[in-house]
């Protein structure tokens, strides 16, 4: 008798489970930066366009295909067509390189968790140098909190090609990481059921916290405004800018990318968690809340991220107008507190021709402040949480509190999505009848979990970061594109579309309605290739690839090339996942025609 | 408080006020002072009274309500004061915590798996006695003492044909 399948305890876990998958830190980092450079406002038209359009059809799909064939990845696409289980195993690979460079981002935060304990934060003055006369020299160059970040956090070589050791504090912080990844999916469903309920809804908690507190700030309505009228337009040609940014072709292809990344379609985490519902679950009715959602989160947590902006930005521009006024009253002996914001330009202006020689001694010591060079800092990824974001908690009060909260957050967020992560490569490994009539559950995911980390340590070494930027930028973005083409034609084309909505409908007993048809066989598909034929011209025409190394002697980032070895990796990284379906369905194809062989002879 | 800076160095702890001594007294509170060795034999070097002034800066200047901009030693550049350097660093004590619940939870998770496991392997067998009791229990009770018919196991009714026998061999 076979051992029945796990199951979500309600449809409640399985609504979380996704929502905590899909909800990740892409969501916090990448669309505040995609909102501020296609104009703001005018962005959320392409993105909502192609959330109707492309995600939520995409993702119905998915769940759909769990929820009928029950399996994990690789056995769901073998029932399919036996020669698309390629497209399972491409899932899988792509998952394990996802796994293994995601969760070094919350062993990051684990450390900045721990070191918020701390007053003052860690982050916020500069070390004292040798002989304690000043600050330390990287310091001063960068800021205290890039100096964190690069120098006390990943303590970074100056290039890719100089490795240096394995760190052992962010290590400890990666082993911590895992343990935690471990524990949430030691029991499969029932202990990653119970989970998601915090890490789906915690971070929201934090995030309307953060709201409140955000908008409350002074100089956030600077920030809010910066969002939807950004580099220098005036209000009256905001409307025009806003109509121009909707013709740049690159605001939808990046709205398409952001919302197909965004759902994490293609890695096999929603066939996997789909596989563990009822047959009878109305997934269509959870792909909805679940992508509306997801979308819903993006555009709350750019409110948030502006308004802190507008905070940090407000806040260096006022001190830094602090510094020239005590300059200039210090140096022309003017009265205290003649000069304020609004009269400077005006005295300096008079200072400069009333006297001059000694107006040009002091001038190279005049910094030129502008708030919108503060806001004009648009960062994403890595820089924006942990860079950013901390010198904006830095000047906040109880700066610990609001530390504590985002680190936190931020974890929820990381655990959540490495969650479906694992799950994506856990499933199929238990639904093999091979290993798991030797290993039982606890020891696959020990040993998944343990070869992630001891690879993961790679991440660790002081050249780290650099492999992180190689894994974040290329494991997973051809590759997918490549492997959701291949899933919507598979059923649309090879099972069949007709095929496929009658057992929907005899699964759930509700019909598929006529609009996720048209867009699984014609527009998802198009849109798919022409994403895909977009970023290979892309990559091909920008020639060698480049990255951004720190320079500590400057105290900023340097671009440089990639070494050839970098780039042999980068293509093994996106070969080892594509090359996976054409090779299974040619190794099936052969199987097949040797069985045929050996049966010939009898008849 | 320069004999106090002294006592702090090692080897010095026996400086006493008196062989702190004074020379060039002015009328702005300036003056140039010597420390000298207890046994009053000669004076410390520069070197050694700065460095000790240098470490109890703070001390002084709070003393007299002076910041290093008011109170100035000649010779002895002023530094910034370092930051508090506790002996464990904060964030590893955290670490340890945290790590200490996860492992005793994991331990925790994996010890109960493996004893439902072994309970669910045992359950069979007692289910299986349990049946046996009822059986007994049943023929006692009717009043008819009957044979039971032997309910476990079965008896293969040799009147059907075996399934290898219906199927002629290739």
């Amino acid at each position: 008798m076979e051992k029945a399948r796990p199951l979500w305890a309600n449809s409640l876990q399985f609504v979380f489970a996704c929502i905590s998958y899909a909800v990740g830190l892409g969501n916090v980092w990448r669309f505040p930066y995609l909102c501020q450079m296609y104009g703001g406002g005018s962005f959320l038209v392409p993105y909502i366009i192609m959330l109707i359009v492309e995600g939520m059809p995409l993702l119905y799909l998915e769940l759909a295909v769990g929820q009928r064939m029950r399996q994990g990845s690789i056995g769901a696409w073998r029932t399919i067509s036996p020669y698309l289980s390629g497209v399972g195993v491409a899932s899988v690979v792509v998952s394990f390189f996802l796994s293994m460079y995601y969760n070094v981002i919350n062993a990051w935060a684990f450390w900045y968790l721990f070191h918020s304990f701390q007053d003052p934060l860690p982050w916020s003055v500069c070390p004292l140098n040798g002989n304690h006369t000043g600050y330390d020299e990287e310091c001063e160059k960068a800021s205290s909190t890039q100096y964190f970040w690069y120098r006390k956090t990943l303590n970074i070589s100056p290039s890719l090609q100089e490795n240096g050791g394995v760190q052992w504090e962010p290590a400890l912080c990666l082993l911590l990481a895992w343990l935690v990844v471990y524990l949430c999916i030691l029991r499969g469903t029932e202990s990653t059921g119970k989970v998601v309920y915090f890490t789906a809804s915690l971070p929201y908690c934090v995030l309307i916290i953060y709201l409140i507190r955000g908008l409350t700030l002074h100089g956030a309505t600077n920030g809010l405004m910066y969002m939807f009228t950004p580099k220098g337009s005036s209000a009256l040609s905001l409307l025009a800018f806003q109509i121009e940014q909707l013709a740049n072709p690159k605001a939808w292809i990046n709205a398409a990318t952001q919302i197909f990344f965004s759902l994490g379609l293609g890695f096999g985490s929603l066939i996997a968690f789909a596989s563990y519902n009822e047959p009878s679950n109305n997934c269509q009715k959870h792909a909805i809340i679940v992508s509306l959602i997801n979308s819903f989160t993006s555009i709350f947590a750019s409110i948030v991220t502006f308004s802190i902006y507008g905070f940090k930005a407000t806040f260096n521009y006022e001190n830094c107008l602090k510094k020239v006024s005590l300059l200039l009253t210090n140096t022309f002996d003017l009265e205290d507190g003649f000069l304020t914001a609004s009269n400077l330009e005006q005295v300096k202006g008079y200072l400069a021709s009333a006297y001059p020689s000694k107006y040009s001694e002091m001038f190279p010591q005049i910094k030129n402040c502008s708030l919108e060079s503060e806001l004009d800092t648009a960062v994403q990824g890595t820089g924006l949480a942990f860079i950013v974001y901390t010198e904006a908690i830095k000047n906040m009060e109880v700066s610990q509190l609001w530390s504590v909260l985002y680190f936190f957050m931020l974890l929820m967020l990381g655990i959540g999505s490495m969650l479906g992560n694992t799950a994506a490569i856990l499933t199929p490994l238990t639904d093999s009848k091979i290993i798991s009539s030797h290993l039982p559950k606890e020891a696959i995911s020990g040993l998944v979990c343990l070869v992630n980390c001891a690879i993961g340590m790679v991440f660790t070494m002081e050249a780290g970061n650099y492999w992180f930027d190689i894994f974040n930028d290329y494991a997973a973005t051809l590759s997918l594109l490549l492997i959701v083409l291949v899933e919507t034609i598979a059923v649309c084309y090879v099972y069949g579309l007709r095929r496929f909505e009658s057992d929907l409908k005899a699964m759930t007993g509700r019909a598929v309605s006529w609009y996720w048809k048209v867009m699984w066989a014609g527009v998802s598909p198009l849109l798919i290739v022409s994403l895909f034929v977009f970023y290979l011209s892309d990559y091909i025409l920008t020639g060698t690839l480049k990255y951004q190394a720190w320079d500590a002697s400057q105290g900023q980032l340097v671009t440089k090339d990639y070494p050839a070895y970098a780039l042999a990796v980068i293509g093994l990284l996106v070969a080892s996942s594509t090359m996976c379906i054409p090779l299974a369905a040619l190794g099936t194809f052969v199987q097949r025609r040797l069985k045929r062989g050996d049966a010939d002879p009898v008849a | 408080m320069v004999a106090f800076s002294m006592r702090k160095v090692p080897n010095r702890e026996a400086t006493e006020i008196s062989h702190v001594l004074l020379c060039n007294v002015t009328q702005r509170v300036s003056f140039w002072f010597v420390v000298t060795d207890p046994s009053k034999n000669h004076t410390l070097p520069a070197v050694e009274v700065q460095s000790a002034i240098r470490m109890n800066k703070n001390r002084i200047n709070n003393a007299f309500f002076l910041n290093d901009q008011t109170l100035e030693f000649l010779k002895i550049p002023s530094t910034l004061a370092p930051p508090m350097d506790p002996s464990v660093p904060i964030w590893i004590i955290i670490f340890g915590v945290i790590f200490c619940i996860i492992i005793v939870a994991i331990a925790l998770l994996i010890l109960s798996g493996i004893w439902q496991r072994r309970r669910k392997n045992k359950e069979p067998s007692e289910v299986d006695d349990a049946e046996d009791k009822c059986e007994n229990m049943i023929t006692i009770e009717n009043g008819i003492p009957s044979d039971p018919l032997d309910m476990k196991g079965g008896h293969i009714n040799d009147a059907f044909m075996t399934e290898d026998e219906r199927l002629t061999p290739l």
